[in-house]
C-alpha cells in the first residue's frame, strides 16, 4: 500500500517525473575546443584543448580522448574514483556511439549507452536521476561529447570541401560535458581533504538537484532542410516545455530560466513564438545554449553552436556556477535533439526533433 | 488558394489539426523565419570569384598558345593546371575560404571538381588506402563521372543512330 | 579583349548557378551532375561548340565545357571507330580533368592531413 502511494506521486502529468528523493549532482566537467575557448563562454569551461586532434590520430580518436578526459575529470572533481561509480549513460552523434565505446572502455563501468542526438546529455541525466531516485544505483556519471570536425565528416562533407553554409545552419561544439549524479548529498570539501577545489564549491553555496524531469517525444512537423536544425527542434522544445508546465502547474517564470539546446537564433524565435500559442511566455527568461557558446559576429557561426557538447558544457561549465551562485535557484534544462543520418536524409525523409527537460534546483 | 500569398503565423501552424496541412504550414512559416544571405551579395561573389578563374584559365590557355601548342592541347594543359592548383589549395585548406566567399564561383568551373576529388582524398586517409581514399574519393566526384559518362553515351548513342540512318 | 570575355562569360555562368542554388537548396554535388549533363546536351545540339568558340575559357572552364568536351570526343570517336566509339569517346575526352584531379589528389593524400575549419 504505501509503496503503491509512492509510486504514483513520483509520476506527474502525462510526461514528467518529480522525484521524491531529487539526486545530487555530485560534480560536472566540460572540457572545452579551441573556438568554444574563445566563445563568450571560455572561462566557465574547466579545460581547453588548443589541439583539435586532443592528441589523437583520426577525429574519432580525438572525440573518444575528449570524452574519456571529461569522464576522468568528472570523477577526480568528485574526489571519487570509477569503482565508486555504478553506471555509466553516455552517447554521442558518430554512427553507432563509437566516440562513447572507445573513450570510456578503459574507465571499466558499466555502461548504458544511448542516442538522442544533441538532446544526449538531457536524456543520459534523465536517465541517470531515475535510477539513482529509484534506488538502482548510488552514483551514476552522464556524459556526451561533439567534435565539429566527426561530425562535419559524417553528416556532411569532408572538411577541405569547399561549400557555403546559409545562415541557418549551426556549427557542431567541439567538447565533452560529464555530471556525477548522487544519491547522497556531495560530501564537503573539507572532509576529502584534496585541497584543490577547481575553482567552483560545490558544497559551501549548496547543492545542485535534480529535482524532475521531462520525457520528450518525437515531434516532426515535416521540415526536410537539415541545414536549418533549429526550425527542425523547435517543434519539439515547444512540445516539450509545454507539457513540462502543463504537468506541473506551474507559469514559466516558475522558472529563473528556461534553457534550450541548440535551437540557435532561428530556433529561438520559433520556439517563443509557437509557446505563445498554448498561452506560455518565455520570451523574458529563455536562453540557448547554442546562442550563448559562440560570438555570431566574430566567430562567425551563423545560427549558433550545436552538438550533444554544446548544451552539455554550457550545462556543466556555466549553469551550474550560475546556480552555485545563486544568481538562478530553479532552471529548466532541455536540450533538443535532430534526429537523421545521412540515409534518412538521402532517402528524402523528413527530420523530427526531441527534446527532453530536466529540472534543476539549487538548495 | 486564396489565402496562399498570407503570411503563415505560428497559430496557423499550431491550430492545424491535418498532419499534411500544418506540415506545408509550419514549412511556409520557417521560410518566413529563416534569414538568408543576401541573394544579390551572393551572385556578385559568384560572379568575381568565377569570373577570375576563367579569366585565369584564359590566361593559360594564351600562354600554352604562345608557346606552340594547337587550341585542344592548351585546353587541356589549361584544366591540368587548373586541376593541379585546386588540389593544391585543397591541400592548404584555402580552396574552402575561397568557396565559402566565392560559392557557385568556385564549384562551377573546373577546379570546383578537383577540389571535390581532393577533399575525401585528404580526410579519409586515416580510413585505410582503399576502403577509405580509393572508395571515398568518389564520394562528391563520383557521380560527376558517372552522369558524365553516361549523359555523352545516349547523346552518342542517339547521334550514331542519326548518322546511320543518315539525318546527320 | 579575350580575358573581359573570359571573365564575363564565366562569371554570368557562375552567377546564374548561384540564383539556382539559393532559390533551390540543391546540394553543389548536383549542381556539378546537372553542369556536366546539361553541357554535353548543348553540345550534342551543336549549341556550345561555337559559343566556346567566341567566349573561350569562359565556356570551357566551367563543368558545363567538360559535358561539351565530353560530347565532343564521343562524336570524334564515333566517326573514326563507329560503334565502339560510344565506349571509348566519353573516357578519351575527360581522361585529362580525370586523371589529373584523381592523380594530384591521391598525391596530396601523401602529404597533407585533415585541417580543422577556423
Amino acid at each position: 500500500m504505501e509503496e503503491q502511494k509512492e509510486k504514483i506521486s513520483k509520476m506527474i502529468g502525462k510526461q514528467s517525473i518529480l522525484f521524491l528523493n531529487p539526486p545530487y549532482i555530485l560534480a560536472g566537467s566540460s572540457i572545452a575546443g579551441k573556438k568554444e575557448g574563445e566563445g563568450p563562454l571560455g572561462s566557465f569551461f574547466d579545460q581547453i584543448e588548443e589541439d583539435p586532434m586532443f592528441g589523437g590520430t583520426s577525429w574519432e580518436d580525438a572525440e573518444s580522448r575528449l570524452m574519456k578526459r571529461a569522464a576522468e575529470f568528472v570523477i577526480k572533481k568528485a574526489g571519487l574514483k570509477s569503482e565508486d561509480i555504478r553506471y555509466l549513460i553516455g552517447g554521442d552523434l558518430l554512427g553507432q556511439l563509437i566516440a562513447t565505446s572507445f573513450g570510456i572502455a578503459d574507465l571499466n563501468i558499466p555502461v548504458f549507452g544511448i542516442f538522442g542526438a544533441c538532446s544526449t546529455m538531457g536524456e543520459s541525466m534523465a536517465l541517470g536521476a531515475i535510477i539513482v531516485d529509484g534506488g538502482y544505483a548510488d552514483r551514476v556519471i552522464s556524459l556526451t561529447s561533439s567534435h565539429f570536425a566527426g561530425t562535419e565528416k559524417q553528416f556532411r562533407f569532408p572538411l577541405a570541401y569547399g561549400n557555403q553554409r546559409p545562415l541557418s545552419a549551426s556549427w557542431t561544439v567541439t567538447g565533452s560535458g560529464a555530471v556525477i549524479i548522487g544519491k547522497d548529498k556531495p560530501a564537503s570539501k573539507a572532509e576529502k581533504n584534496d585541497g584543490d577545489n577547481y575553482g567552483d564549491n560545490y558544497d559551501n553555496n549548496g547543492s545542485i538537484r535534480i529535482k524532475g524531469i521531462t520525457v520528450g517525444k518525437i515531434v516532426d512537423y515535416g521540415l526536410k532542410d537539415s541545414l536549418n536544425m533549429g526550425a527542425c527542434m523547435a517543434p519539439a522544445a515547444y512540445n516539450t516545455i509545454s507539457r513540462n508546465l502543463k504537468d506541473l502547474n506551474v507559469l514559466p517564470n516558475y522558472y529563473d530560466k528556461i534553457i534550450t539546446g541548440d535551437l540557435g537564433y532561428v530556433g529561438k524565435d520559433i520556439l517563443i513564438d509557437l509557446l505563445k500559442q498554448d498561452g506560455f511566455d518565455i520570451s523574458g527568461n529563455h536562453m540557448d545554449c547554442g546562442i550563448e557558446i559562440f560570438d555570431k559576429e566574430s566567430q562567425d557561426t551563423h545560427s549558433g553552436g550545436s552538438g550533444c557538447a554544446c548544451s552539455a558544457i554550457t550545462l556543466t561549465g556555466y549553469i551550474f556556477k550560475k546556480l552555485l551562485r545563486h544568481e538562478w535557484t530553479r532552471v529548466l534544462f532541455v536540450p533538443t535533439g535532430a534526429l537523421l543520418s545521412q540515409v534518412s536524409y538521402n532517402e528524402g525523409n523528413s527530420v523530427p526533433g526531441i527534446a527532453h527537460a530536466v529540472i534543476l534546483e539549487i538548495c | 488558394m486564396p489565402d496562399d500569398k498570407k503570411k503563415v503565423t505560428a497559430s496557423d501552424v499550431v491550430i492545424e489539426n491535418d498532419k499534411n496541412k500544418k506540415e506545408q504550414k509550419y514549412n511556409r512559416y520557417v521560410k518566413d523565419m529563416t534569414p538568408k544571405h543576401s541573394w544579390f551579395a551572393n551572385l556578385c561573389k559568384a560572379f568575381l570569384v568565377g569570373g577570375i578563374i576563367c579569366t585565369i584559365g584564359q590566361g593559360l590557355t594564351n600562354l600554352y598558345k604562345s608557346w606552340g601548342a594547337g587550341e585542344e592541347l592548351s585546353a587541356s594543359y589549361t584544366s591540368l593546371t587548373l586541376v593541379f592548383i585546386a588540389v593544391l589549395l585543397t591541400g592548404f585548406n584555402i580552396y574552402p575560404k575561397l568557396a565559402k566567399f566565392g560559392g557557385a564561383g568556385s564549384v562551377v568551373p573546373i577546379t570546383g571538381f578537383a577540389n571535390s576529388v581532393a577533399a575525401p582524398a585528404v580526410e579519409y586517409k586515416k580510413e585505410g588506402q582503399v576502403f577509405g581514399i580509393g572508395c571515398k574519393i568518389f564520394t562528391i566526384a563520383g557521380p560527376v563521372i558517372l552522369y558524365g559518362i553516361f549523359s555523352s553515351w545516349i547523346l552518342g548513342a542517339i547521334y550514331y543512330v542519326l548518322m546511320e540512318i543518315g539525318v546527320v | 579583349m579575350d580575358y573581359l570575355k573570359a571573365f564575363l562569360v564565366g562569371g554570368a555562368i557562375c552567377a546564374v548557378v548561384q540564383i539556382f542554388m539559393d532559390h533551390t537548396k540543391l546540394m553543389p554535388g548536383r549542381i556539378m551532375v546537372i553542369l556536366v549533363c546539361l553541357g554535353a546536351v548543348l553540345g550534342a545540339v551543336g549549341v556550345y561548340e561555337p559559343f566556346a568558340k567566341w567566349a573561350g575559357a569562359g565556356a570551357s572552364v566551367p563543368l558545363s565545357g567538360f559535358g561539351n568536351l565530353l560530347f565532343k570526343g564521343m562524336k570524334k570517336s564515333i566517326a573514326e571507330e563507329g560503334f565502339i566509339g560510344l565506349f571509348k569517346g566519353g573516357f578519351t575526352a575527360s581522361a585529362v580533368g580525370i586523371s589529373a584531379a584523381l592523380i594530384f589528389s591521391y598525391m596530396a593524400s601523401w602529404i597533407f592531413n585533415p585541417k580543422l575549419k577556423d
